[in-house]
């Protein structure tokens, strides 16, 4: 449906805000290199304050970056104002026109863009039944439910064909249940549009869900950009891993060391046990190492790689949860279908076994 | 660090939106010609004269003992007005917010109090202060027999200003009182707290900046008040009337100009302490929102003597009020109580009234529209966009709150009386119906601005965003965004606006020209010469033309304005 898929570049770009309080100036973006490529759907996703939404307003034109430029398509556009930029947004609050109905919200733009009325109204009543909310037209947008805002907002920015469409966490004012039904629309919507979309969000469930590759940003820095599998089996750093799911942390060094590149093996010292270990290229013998494990991806038995006590057994349905020490720190695990295991019971003595193919050593 | 690019690009997109500019431009061309030009005049008058810099001129004006009176005098009244407004405005308040009112004729009155300063000309309540209680007043002659009674001087502008400006602490305090959350009486209560304790140690200091703030707030408006002072002050001056006097009556337009310049020193001074000291502190002790609705005091020993005591009040208001048709309706008040429309009649006869009105209501109609635009788009400035100049244009609109309008008076008439700087240019503007026009702009132009500020500052941000990025300018976002949400604030600002200027007085009465006639500096003229039987008559006619104008716009809003609604979506 658009016009011309547009790719989004940003080369060394930077903003600085001032804190209110302190006076003081800070990167809210700092030197960011991002690369989106045509017709993907590329999410930002970080905590509160690690400059995703404000690298998403760059784009839009709602700030200046301080240093470097953004390309949409190729084209600098660092000096163009929001409205002379080939991008639509969504915003969180929905920002609907109060004082419009649905059709006149969605026909705002094209009206703007001095199309004939005829064209205005089989867009309109095309993109309303692509978004599901055919012969609702002449609705007041306050008659709507916030599902139903979401989709006049993302049919409204959608019908003006943008080169790319900018999403500013539209679902977090959704309960919980629609919120999954949403994501799931709006990525049908785009690969139906086969449209280039940057979406802003704080949940990495959302983010997995929707994306082609996730753009993780921590204070204002890219920490990775890949696949949600990549991001998910491969973190980069502690900070990834432990932001994407959930993660258990066992510190120790490499003591043995085969092969290299992509098909080192090994085995590392985790206090007084010694665990194979596999993916270790990129570190040598006597390097501290870090065994990122799932929760998911370990399980109890009376034999295993690493002795443990139970702290904590609790059954929660589709698993039974348990928090375990190993040496002194908390490892927890989640054991799926737990119907017919040996259930663990706290003060045990047990042991974790786990596939080291399952372990990415940072 | 490298922060210039940032600001460059903002400077650029900026200008890549040629209507914003010129309109930032112009604005700043008016305010700077209008407000703070005519200003800085009187300030260059007062200190500098042929010798150059000197302070000869404030020597001279201090040195005359009326002057020394009459800010001694204004101050006084001031300051008891102040006091007397700010307490019974609080006590209408508390009355109408905690304590269950039983008649629907108290909730009448309450609703007619809250109106009148809207749509009061300024007169009115002189007018009948001396008509009921004057020499021939009906009160003092007929009932109690006093036949030397004078409500001239100190006690009648008293009178008279507390009750035209406590109904606006009334709202004031109102606002306050409803934002107190009653759990934290609730609680003082639970703990062992009296009513009256509770009141004094939790309800009184929560609201003690706001109480504050409207002493202040009155306390200005007293000073400013010319129209009152004028008719029912006698040989009591005030500055507002001493400074008009020595404008109209020795021609002294130095002294004129210094006198204001020392009037406006003490407005601004309160101005500052007002707007950026108590305002601040007022609403941060009481920024939270009530939590549930309040238990309505029921207990009939509070309940009676409070209603009984403001629906009082209230009545001899309204009596004020309605003292006036009738003093349009009697043959000759005091003496002849038999029913006629001489007065009106000779009102259009005799003394020109459709031209009066005519020139009033044209001028009126054509100031206010154009203030309800500009103090809207100075509110979408200030709110909704950043740029250099945002901090001057809210800066001035704000300081134009604080020129009693004798000041801005004085200051056109030096400023443009021989063109700009006595260059010659724009001096046809001077005695034209171009500077009328443009006094009544300024004059209601920073009550336009507050409220649509107010209305702005609920609008989420976004909305206007999306318009902007879907493609509209920002001419285009103000008109199809902004403008229809802020609607009914655009509405009531006309409104306002409109009867601002149809009852101003105080700036106007130094500039018009016989060209001209207006229906207020008339009731000013006739009230001056004792024929109350024709000020009444124009002044019947002028609450009339308000009046229906409020009614019209709230009759408009119910049925057009679409925004409140919409807003809370």
């Amino acid at each position: 449906m658009a016009k011309e898929k547009k790719g989004v570049r940003l080369e060394h770009v930077s903003k600085i805000y001032k804190d209110p309080k302190t006076k003081k100036e800070f990167y809210a973006v700092y030197d960011t290199n991002l690369e989106i490529e045509p017709g993907t759907f590329v999410t930002l996703l970080g905590p509160s304050g690690c400059g995703k939404t404000t690298t998403l307003r760059m784009i839009a034109g709602f700030e200046s970056p301080d240093e470097g430029e953004i390309y949409l398509g190729g084209e600098p556009i660092n000096a163009l104002t929001p409205n002379k930029r080939d991008t639509a947004m969504v915003f969180q609050s929905y920002a609907l026109l109060p004082h419009y109905n649905i059709y006149d919200n969605v026909a705002y733009g094209l009206r703007l863009r001095k199309m004939d009325k005829e064209t205005i109204k089989k867009k309109v009543t095309d993109i309303l039944a692509l978004v599901g909310l055919e012969g609702m037209e002449s609705r007041m947008t306050n008659q709507l439910s916030g599902g139903q805002q979401q989709r006049v907002a993302l049919a409204r920015a959608l019908v003006l064909e943008p080169g790319v469409l900018l999403f500013d966490e539209p679902l977090s004012n959704l309960d919980a249940k629609l919120r999954v039904q949403m994501r799931t629309e709006i990525r049908r919507i785009q690969q139906e549009a086969g449209i280039t979309a940057v979406y802003v969000t704080h949940d990495q469930s959302e983010a997995m869900a929707i994306s082609d590759q996730i753009i993780i940003m921590e204070k204002g820095l890219v920490s990775q950009i890949g696949s949600p599998q990549e991001i998910y089996y491969h973190p980069k750093n502690e900070f990834v891993a432990d932001f994407i799911g959930e993660a258990n942390f066992l510190k120790g060094s490499l003591i043995e060391k085969t092969g290299s590149g992509d098909t080192a093996e090994g085995v590392a010292q985790i206090g007084d046990n010694k665990v194979e270990v596999k993916e270790v290229g990129h570190l040598n013998v006597g390097d501290e190492c870090e065994l990122v494990l799932r929760p998911e991806a370990a399980t109890l038995a009376d034999q295993g790689q690493l002795p443990c006590k139970v702290t904590l057994s609790c059954f929660m349905g589709s698993y039974q949860n348990y928090h375990v020490l190993v040496g002194d720190s908390v490892v927890k695990i989640t054991d799926f279908n737990p119907k017919n295991k040996k259930i663990y019971e706290v003060g045990d003595d047990a042991y974790v076994v786990f596939d080291p193919k399952n372990v990415h050593i940072l | 660090m490298a922060g210039k690019q940032g600001s460059k690009l903002d400077r650029q997109k900026f200008f890549a939106d040629p209507i914003m500019v010129t309109t930032i431009v112009l604005l700043i061309a008016f305010l700077t010609l209008f407000i703070l030009y005519p200003l800085a005049i009187l300030l260059v008058d007062s200190f500098v004269t042929e010798n150059g810099f000197t302070l000869d001129v404030f020597r001279r004006i201090m040195a005359m003992s009326n002057f020394r009176r009459a800010i001694t005098n204004t101050l006084r009244v001031g300051f008891l007005v102040g006091i007397a407004s700010s307490l019974i405005g609080l006590l209408f308040a508390y009355v109408e917010v905690y304590v269950e009112l039983k008649t629907k004729l108290l909730e009448g009155l309450f609703k007619v109090v809250s109106m009148l300063p809207v749509v009061s000309p300024p007169f009115v309540l002189s007018l009948s202060m001396i008509m009921l209680f004057g020499k021939s007043g009906i009160i003092t002659r007929y009932l109690l027999h006093i036949y030397d009674n004078s409500v001239y001087g100190f006690w009648g502008i008293v009178i008279v200003q507390t009750l035209t400006f406590f109904p606006v602490c009334y709202m004031m305090m109102k606002g306050l009182l409803k934002n107190i959350d009653p759990s934290l009486e609730e609680a003082a209560r639970d703990m062992g707290a009296s009513r009256f304790k509770v009141f004094s140690s939790v309800t009184l200091p929560l609201i003690l900046p706001g109480l504050g703030n409207a002493f202040l707030v009155t306390f200005i408006e007293s000073i400013a008040d010319f129209a009152n002072p004028m008719i029912i002050g006698g040989s009591y001056d005030t500055l507002a009337t001493t400074i008009y006097l020595q404008i109209t009556g020795a021609y002294d337009k130095q002294g004129a100009a210094a006198m204001a310049v020392m009037l406006l020193c003490i407005t601004l001074i309160m101005f500052i302490v007002q707007k950026y000291y108590l305002e601040a502190k007022s609403t941060a002790t009481l920024s939270g929102k009530a939590s549930r609705a309040r238990m309505m005091i029921t207990d009939r020993s509070v309940t009676v003597p409070l209603s009984i005591l403001c629906t009082c009040m209230a009545l001899f208001v309204c009596l004020m009020y309605i003292c006036v048709p009738f003093g349009a309706l009697f043959r000759t008040w005091g003496y002849d109580f038999h029913l006629t429309t001489k007065w009106f009649a000779q009102v259009f006869t005799r003394y020109k009234g459709f031209k009066a009105f005519r020139d009033s209501f044209l001028l009126s109609l054509i100031a206010s529209p154009i203030t309800a635009l500009l103090s809207m788009i100075i509110s979408y400035l200030v709110v909704k966009r950043t740029f250099k100049a945002k901090g001057f244009i809210e800066a001035v609109s704000m300081l134009a709150m604080a020129v009693p309008g004798t000041v801005l008076g004085i200051g056109y008439i030096r400023g443009f009386s021989g063109g700009v700087f006595h260059t010659g240019f724009l001096q046809g503007l001077y005695g034209s119906a171009a500077i009328l026009i443009i006094v009544f702009i300024v004059r209601s132009l920073p009550t336009g601005t507050r409220s649509g500020i107010s209305a702005l500052r609920q609008i989420d941000k976004s909305i206007e965003e999306s318009a902007y990025d879907m493609g509209a300018d920002s001419f285009t976002v103000f008109m199809t965004v902004t403008l229809p949400l802020i609607k009914d604030s655009f509405l009531s600002g006309l409104v306002t606006a409109f009867v601002r200027s149809i009852t101003a007085i105080s700036a106007i009465i130094l500039l018009v020209t016989p060209q001209f006639l207006l229906i207020t500096v008339q009731i000013n003229e006739f009230a001056e010469k004792g024929a109350y039987g024709i000020a009444c008559a124009f002044a019947t006619i002028l609450i009339l033309i308000t009046y229906s104008s409020v009614l019209l716009m709230n009759l408009f809003i119910k049925h057009f304005g679409t925004s409140r609604a919409t807003n809370d979506v």
